[in-house]
């Protein structure tokens, strides 16, 4: 079973990765670029006995430091 | 028996060596040194130092690694029961990672890795840490990071600075941290974490010994010996 974790900082939290990608964007000439956040995706190849909570224990305890980041998991196949 | 410290060394750590040279040369104590892999701490321990580096080059978030690891769980119940525990640059950022401290450390507001000495205030002298401090006082300790951004919501902020928590504070702009936090204590007051490296600044060769005085502190609060 292959799933996707989607890590994404909270709202309110200051990123200046993506404050910097968003000047680099304009820099480059590009317009309208109201905002950039940036996160992280993790991709995991797990066993299909894997249980949904054992996942969310995975996300909870390691893949995200949820006093800053949210967490989405999405399962493609 | 004299002041009994451990300084934990990660896969990464670089400010171990310092960190035990300096609780040595202070406290004249016995430092042993600590492997993370380790289930045990030694027995009848005074302080616990978590250095600063960058352990499993920072993967995934500085100290998230670090923080799972086997000797962590020892180091949770040595806080517990009171053990003095200081956690300097990574060992901060491990330290919140692991739970034993509010907040999270971001990437530097300016993005850009900050390397020198830094003017602090102290926040407090009614702790473990700063007693031998004057509250206000301004001090001169070194910084290297590019993960010092202390991050944690109003409400965490304001029961920290309500609580007397807010160990240092920034003198001066530095890494965007809020309201200017450098060191934060737990809410017991016996673990304490912060970007600055007091160990680097012991003694006139380093440019200044403000960061003496919180070594002699925890062996004045530790009430052992020498």
């Amino acid at each position: 079973m292959k799933v996707r974790v989607h890590v994404s900082l909270k709202n309110g939290v200051l990123d200046p990765q993506g404050r910097a990608i968003h000047h680099a964007l304009e820099g480059m000439g590009f317009a309208g670029i109201n905002d950039v956040r940036a996160g992280r995706l993790i991709e995991l190849d797990l066993a299909d006995d894997v249980t949904d909570a054992a996942i969310d224990e995975m996300c909870a305890k390691l893949l995200a430091n949820q006093v800053i980041e949210n967490y989405r998991i999405e399962k493609v196949s | 028996m004299g002041f009994t410290a451990a300084v934990i060394t990660f896969p990464g750590s670089n400010c171990d060596r310092d960190m035990a040279v300096a609780i040595e040369e202070i406290t004249g104590g016995t430092v042993h040194r600590v492997w993370h892999g380790d289930s045990d701490l030694p027995d009848g321990l005074d302080f616990i130092g978590l250095p600063g580096g960058f352990s499993y080059g920072d993967y995934l978030r500085s100290g998230a690694m670090a923080a799972r690891s086997q000797i962590m769980q020892a180091i949770v119940a040595q806080a517990a029961r009171g053990v003095a525990v200081l956690g300097v640059c990574n060992g901060f950022q491990v330290l919140t990672e692991a739970g034993l401290l509010p907040g999270a450390l971001l990437r530097n507001g300016g993005q850009r890795f900050v390397c020198r000495d830094v003017a602090l205030t102290v926040g407090t002298s009614q702790s473990l840490f700063t007693n031998g401090y004057f509250k206000n006082q301004r001090i001169t300790i070194p910084v290297a990071h590019h993960d010092g951004n202390f991050h944690a919501d109003a409400a965490t902020l304001d029961r920290l600075e309500g609580e007397d928590r807010v160990a240092f504070r920034y003198a001066e702009p530095v890494n965007g941290s809020q309201r200017d936090i450098a060191g934060v204590l737990n809410d017991a007051g016996n673990v304490l974490g912060m970007m600055p490296h007091p160990e680097r600044m012991i003694e006139p060769a380093h440019g200044g010994s403000d960061g003496r005085v919180l070594f002699e502190s925890v062996l004045r609060a530790v009430g052992v010996a020498a």
